[in-house]
């Protein structure tokens, strides 16, 4: 069953939509928000866990001051009000997952509040207004095992995994965006890379979305064009890369237009993001009936953050998002289109890290925003979760710039990146790629090229250099692109005149 | 070996420093005395002998040694179901947990037994400790040693029916709305709810947890002082609890316990069995009994004013709208998930994870539970927050300003602890509103987190049952109730000349 979508000018012509995105930022404290358990990425099942993250009788919370602190900082590159005294509160409901049957949580006195950030599309500043920051801790994950779908309808039997109960999460909620219009996909895609890399700044979280550990869910509502008023939304959940937060919020356009202009009514619901075939599928209903019967946590005293702590820890901010990109500009030497193209691949702190690690920032563009780009996008994956880093990439390019290999053959080392086959050297040398430098070889290759295009060997020695690039091509192909065409035409210059 | 169970923990410990007994002894003879009696009180919802004699042992082995623990090292006690106790089954009263095992131990527990007390089980109570009367157990009521025909007060009344019948000389209870000392004033028997906060919750299976508080359960105001200082005291794990020292506890006590009251203000709370309108349910025994004290506090050299709290006649109100909403939240963990009973649900093919939770929890909670629960939910719903969890919140600050102003006027307030002697089990049990007003008179310190003890009163005349009298006295002032109520105790076993319990009738063992 497909949904009918409506096309993407005639959503345009009928409809603004309103944006609101909630990211999750799972934090890489050493510790659980409310407990000494470990948090790392991947141990066994059930073996990060105790008498408090498994919620069982008689344990009680104690809060992570490392998970208050990142909360805090978070806040303040939101440039958010931070709360003098604020609480936990428990959200009530059922499910298997929730080792107690509530999340703690924090409800209506959130930690961080009231804040923005200016977020860059196509050269143009949005500024996306922040409602709250706030802390919660994660739950446990299902397995449900059996069954079509991987989902708990259908399933032979689930499972479940506390070691992700009670990791520290922080909870970032946007204000509508509004007036968006045809940017809304766009905008929400910026919005969260930028919320990223500000995270990576900060350093309180691995950021990957691959893993889990910023999970963005989207709202989404339409209202008919030019009256400023909200429709009914829906909430898609996990949405865990970029390239999909752009495709959901198009996608929901779409639907949403196709509901509205049949006449129905957009039912509020949850909403399931499918990566493989770019759709949504309707989840449980959600309404505003949906009672979590929120109370403060009565086994935890209010958080009230010392104002001289929170002065220092805006010293420890990373610096201004806007003002970074007009730095790194003038550092790099970028155009305008260059630095526009940058940001909008949500390649900036990629390049960033590729230039700290050595490469040329000309050549750290080039690598992200072609050849990486390029790879991302056929393998339908974010450029920051291809699979190669930064410090592969200026590895690769300092091999091209100590003439070891070409660029042509730098892209069979991606490859081998690619396949886990080792470091770039390790690469070059199992796969024999390095270009050959030994003019022996290469100048009988070039003596053989000669002899096989008399003409063309004739016009270099009246003159016309330009011709040399027939020779080269011949040249290349026989060393079968393992030479430095930069020596080749040298030795056929030397050769001829 | 009955002299060794009629002692104090105060004198077992002097006996035990002195070298005239060995906690071997000590905890068999208790043990010998819990499968004489128990059969017809059923204290004990479980037994740990072999455990016990264990711990006694290496609490020998440490004497011997020239290294006790502790004071009281190698003193038995009992502790209430509700604290988890690595390695002995904890089912706070409730088929839901039956058979669960704590892979930990609480604070509170762990503390016992660094300090080389032997735990010799664990003592029943009403299911999750929402009753009065130990009758809304799952595993069937617990009898007052004074009559076996009678409630031994709750939820506590395990522990202070074990301590009453001389089955252990200290036990642990949890005190909510009043589960240690309306227990303790039904019993006899002393009991003391702490300062909220001055004793670590971790490990106590939460049933209101801005309310619940750990305390002794003693038969002497000096051992509970004792066990207090023990027990108390910050802990790391409970971020509610208090990081200032305990006061010196048994210092207090035995300052109090010359009887000389000169110059304490004691103030007597008009709206608790005074003359206050509303006071109709108090019997007149127990109004008689708490006259006695006060003349004889005077008579020791106190002062009286009468104090009005206005607001404690909303406390109950407030109690049952705050206990429920915590309690429905904390209760949403027995979901048959991860341990504890689990229940498939009849004439479902296939059923669903929530099938279980509801056929479990159906199941594995009591009446008195699941009214809780539904009342808390309800409680707690939007639209009914502000009106009612809002409120009672509300409510608790002006109870909190009655006692400000309260304390102003007296060092320590003074009421009887219960409204009534011990009823007949099952006199009250289908009128939940009669079993709620029992603890009318220890509900206010719950609700603003003051500490407060129960100290043996004397008989009433018409039934010839213990009352109880309470003193309250203001945050972390806990050495005041245990000075001005050990300076009780001594003016009254003066008076009786000799402690309330040597009057209990004297149980055989025939029917275990």
């Amino acid at each position: 069953m497909s949904d009918t979508l409506v096309a993407w000018d005639d959503v345009l012509a009928s409809y603004d939509p309103a944006l609101g995105l909630e990211v999750h930022v799972e934090l890489n404290t050493h510790t659980k928000m409310f407990c000494g358990c470990p948090t790392e990425f991947g141990a066994e099942p059930n073996t990060q866990v105790c008498p408090v993250c498994l919620g069982l009788p008689g344990a009680m919370p104690v809060v992570n001051r490392k998970a208050v602190e990142s909360a805090i900082r978070i806040g303040l590159a939101l440039n958010c009000e931070i709360a003098a005294w604020c609480r936990f509160a428990r959200k009530n409901y059922f499910y298997p997952d929730m080792p107690k049957n509530f999340q703690t949580s924090q409800y209506d006195e959130p930690i961080a509040f009231e804040g923005y950030m200016d977020v860059m599309v196509e050269g143009e500043i949005h500024r996306v207004a922040i409602e709250r920051a706030h802390m919660e801790e994660d739950t446990g994950k299902s397995l449900h095992v059996g069954g079509a779908t991987g989902r708990i309808h259908g399933a032979d039997y689930s499972l479940v995994d506390y070691n992700r109960a009670g990791i520290p999460l922080i909870e970032i909620v946007t204000k509508p965006i509004m007036g968006s219009r045809e940017k809304a996909p766009l905008i929400a895609k910026a919005y969260v890379a930028q919320l990223r890399e500000l995270i990576v700044a900060l350093g309180v979280s691995d950021a990957r979305m691959d893993q889990g550990s910023i999970r963005a869910d989207v709202n989404l509502s339409l209202a008919p064009a030019g009256t400023g008023s909200l429709g009914t939304r829906t909430e898609t959940k996990n949405v865990n890369s970029l390239r999909s937060v752009e495709r959901a919020v198009r996608y929901e356009m779409q639907r949403h237009a196709a509901v509205l202009n049949s006449g129905q009514p957009i039912f509020q619901e949850t909403r399931h993001w499918h990566e493989d075939t770019g759709v949504t599928t309707s989840g449980r209903e959600k309404s505003d009936a949906d009672d979590y019967r929120y109370f403060p946590e009565p086994d935890l005293v209010p958080v009230a953050p010392d104002r001289a702590w929170v002065e220092e820890l805006s010293g420890t901010l990373p610096e201004n998002p806007r003002e970074k990109l007009e730095r790194l500009q003038a550092d790099w030497g970028f155009s305008d289109l260059e630095m526009r193209d940058t940001v909008g691949a949500g390649a900036l702190g990629l390049v960033e890290e590729t230039i700290a690690a050595g490469a040329a920032p000309q050549a750290a563009r080039k690598w992200w925003l072609s050849e990486m780009a390029r790879r991302a996008n056929d393998s339908g994956v974010d450029i920051a979760e291809l699979g190669v880093s930064p410090a592969q990439v200026a590895a690769v390019q300092s091999l091209v710039d100590a003439g070891t290999i070409n660029d042509k053959l730098a892209r069979q080392v991606f490859d081998g990146l690619l396949a886990g086959e080792g470091t770039p050297e390790e690469i070059v040398a199992a796969r024999g790629l390095a270009v050959v430098s030994d003019d022996g070889a290469l100048g009988a290759a070039v003596d053989n090229a000669i002899a096989a295009n008399p003409d063309v060997a004739d016009k270099i020695r009246d003159g016309k250099l330009a011709a040399a690039g027939a020779l080269i091509g011949v040249v290349m192909k026989e060393m079968r692109g393992q030479a430095d065409a930069g020596r080749v035409r040298e030795l056929i210059v030397e050769k001829l005149t | 070996m009955t002299d060794l169970i009629r002692r104090t923990a105060a004198q077992l410990a002097d006996a035990l420093a002195a070298g005239e007994t060995t906690s071997v002894e000590i905890t068999q003879a208790h043990l010998d005395r819990i499968s004489a009696v128990d059969g017809s009180i059923h204290a004990f919802l479980h037994v740990d002998a072999e455990g016990a004699l264990e711990q006694a042992a290496a609490s020998d082995a440490r004497r011997a040694a020239g290294r006790p623990a502790s004071g009281l090292d190698g003193v038995p006690i009992a502790v209430k179901d509700i604290l988890a106790t690595e390695g002995l089954p904890t089912t706070c009263g409730s088929k839901m947990l039956e058979g669960w095992v704590p892979p930990y131990d609480a604070t509170v527990v762990a503390r016992l037994k660094a300090a080389g007390l032997p735990i010799l089980g664990k003592t029943n109570m009403d299911e999750f400790a929402m009753g009065s009367s130990t009758e809304h157990s799952a595993y069937g009521p617990t009898h007052n040693p004074w009559d076996l025909d009678r409630i031994p007060g709750g939820s506590g009344g395990g522990s202070a029916a074990a301590v009453a019948a001389f089955e252990a000389p200290l036990a642990l209870g949890t005190d909510t709305g009043g589960s240690i000392r309306q227990p303790g004033a039904v019993t006899g028997t002393v009991g003391v709810k702490p300062t909220y906060g001055s004793i670590s919750r971790y490990g106590l299976v939460a049933l209101a947890n801005s309310l619940d508080q750990v305390g002794p359960v003693t038969r002497t105001v000096l051992d509970s002082a004792l066990l207090h200082e023990l027990i108390g005291g910050h802990d790391p794990r409970d971020s509610t609890s208090i990081t200032q020292p305990v006061p010196d506890l048994t210092d207090a006590a035995r300052l109090g316990a010359t009887g000389d009251l000169t110059g304490v203000r004691i103030g007597v709370v008009k709206e608790l069995g005074g003359d206050a309108q509303g006071n109709e349910g108090w019997q007149d025994g127990v109004r008689q009994r708490f006259q006695e004290s006060v003349d004889l506090m005077v008579g020791a050299g106190a002062t009286v004013v009468e104090v009005s709290c206005p607001m404690f006649v909303h406390a109950l109100a407030a109690y049952y709208l705050i206990l429920p909403a915590e309690a429905s939240s904390n209760l949403a963990k027995f979901d048959a998930m991860r341990y504890g009973l689990r229940v498939l649900p009849e004439g479902i093919v296939d059923p669903s994870a929530e099938d279980v939770m509801r056929a479990s929890r159906d199941a594995g909670f009591g009446d008195e539970v699941k009214r809780r629960i539904i009342l808390g939910t309800y409680a707690l719903s939007s639209g009914y927050y502000d009106a009612y969890y809002g409120q009672a919140q509300k409510v608790r600050t002006l109870i909190s300003r009655d006692f400000d102003a309260a304390f102003q006027q007296a060092d320590v307030l003074l009421s009887p602890t219960a409204p009534t002697t011990a009823f007949k089990l099952g006199e009250k049990l289908d009128d939940p509103m009669a079993m709620y007003l029992n603890d009318l008179a220890t509900i206010p310190a719950n609700l603003s987190g003051v500490p407060g003890i129960s100290v043996p009163g004397g008989l009433a005349e018409e039934d010839g049952l213990p009352v109880g009298i309470q003193i309250l006295a203001p945050t972390m002032a806990d050495d005041r109730v245990y000075r001005v109520g050990a300076a009780l105790e001594t003016l009254l076993t003066d008076r009786w000349g000799g402690p309330l319990l040597d009057r209990a009738p004297v149980l055989n063992g025939a029917s275990s």
